[in-house]
């Protein structure tokens, strides 16, 4: 009966989202609701470049650093570490990883990508700065690949977020991925890596396929 | 080997032993028998070490078959101890108290195939499947490219060969079929 008991108070709530009361730094009491105190709930806005010639330089410049957020999705993820060591060595091309969402431009979906990973990835793609790139590798993300057919994979990743370049392969090698990050410079520098104001033009499109897969939507619907 | 399986065919009751190899045996037995016959085997034969908990679902005969494979590492020998139970309500005692990553297991399947273990700690949370709400994905019922269908935006345009027939037309074109 214990155990019973004790199951009903462990389902699972994210302790960071839950209403708590802190200590201040001055030694005060308040209470917080981080659903509402630590997320923005406006919408995404369409960011129009001001002056073209200004934006061309910062595209080049964009496009001539292209910081990779380290998560990895599927299998494709184990390509990375050979793509930044020595033997084909990204670092040449501008290319660096870098450890949060916040502080990178370049979202790499690596692989097959199941429904709660999907919610992961959802979270830090918004979190990202804009901006932002996405690079999908691999035929599971065109059309499913060989999980065409799974129900806990997802088969067109670019109904859930806008989606730069792809790059086919099962797995692509080191080489394709470095033509992909050329063909997004090539992308950037041309003005045409748009998926952030993607995003935010069919935002509602979006959060309704989003929520039509992820059934137990249990975080913040603007992750910003 | 044989000297275990007398002893245990002594106390329990034993429907079916398949010998694989010398030291690996399947024993088929009652599903109230089964907990008592684990107990029986870790404490007094030294089947100290629980490799694996699985599942078979025999959807025609509408049973389950639940496995528990048992290692004993001092004599080197493995046993699997199998137990029907109906599909239907399927429930089963749960074993965690004998150790306790069968809980975990137990998790899984609770989530994967809807057998349920009451008491089994942490049981009723979703394991790998965050809010799923159709029938458990694992079980033979589930149609899983029909839900893929349903749920995923299938890209148009895919085809499918059979691997028989595509690689007679590509080996040998000239034989009819």
């Amino acid at each position: 009966m214990a155990i019973e008991e004790q199951n009903k108070k462990n389902k699972f709530i994210d302790p960071d989202l839950e209403k708590r009361e802190i200590l201040s730094p001055d030694g005060e009491i308040i209470k917080i609701d981080p659903m509402k105190d630590y997320f923005c709930d406006a919408k995404p806005k369409v960011h129009e470049p001001a002056n073209k010639v200004i934006e061309k330089f910062l595209n080049w410049s964009r496009a001539n650093s292209l910081w990779v957020l380290a998560f990895g999705t599927g299998c494709g993820s184990i390509e990375i570490p050979s793509l930044m060591t020595s033997r084909f060595d990204a670092n040449r091309f501008g290319v660096q990883m870098r450890p949060t969402p916040r502080q990178s431009s370049v979202f790499i979906i690596s692989g097959y990508l199941a429904v709660k990973t999907l919610k992961r990835v959802i979270r830090s793609y918004e979190q990202m700065q804009e901006p932002r790139y996405v690079v999908a590798l691999g035929s599971c993300t065109v059309n499913g690949g060989m999980y065409y057919d799974s129900y806990n994979t997802i088969n067109r990743l670019d109904y859930y977020i806008p989606v730069d370049v792809y790059v086919a392969g099962c797995m692509p090698r080191p080489e394709a991925m470095l033509a992909g990050f050329n063909k997004l410079k090539e992308r950037i520098k041309a003005g045409r890596a748009e998926g952030a104001n993607e995003y935010a033009e069919k935002f509602d499109w979006y959060k309704a396929n989003q929520k039509k897969i992820i059934k137990d939507w249990n975080m913040p619907d603007y992750n910003w | 080997m044989e000297q275990i399986l007398q002893d245990i065919g002594k106390q329990f009751k034993i429907t079916d032993i398949v010998k694989k190899r010398d030291n690996l045996n399947f024993i088929t037995c009652e599903k109230e028998q089964t907990i008592s016959l684990i107990t029986y085997l870790r404490d007094i034969k030294g089947f100290s070490h629980f490799v694996l908990l699985s599942v078979v679902d025999w959807i025609e005969d509408g049973v389950f078959q639940l496995v528990y494979f048992l290692n004993n590492p001092d004599k080197k020998i493995d046993i699997g101890i199998r137990t029907m139970i109906s599909r239907e309500n399927a429930t089963m005692t749960s074993a965690h108290h004998l150790w306790e990553q069968i809980a975990t297991y137990q998790r899984e399947l609770k989530e994967m195939y809807g057998i349920d273990f009451p008491g089994s700690p942490r049981v009723d949370e979703s394991f790998i499947l965050e809010g799923w709400d159709d029938i458990p994905p694992m079980r033979r019922e589930f149609d899983t490219k029909k839900y893929s269908e349903e749920n995923f935006f299938p890209r148009e345009g895919r085809e499918t060969n059979d691997p028989e027939e595509y690689m007679k037309k590509k080996l040998y074109p000239d034989e009819e079929k």
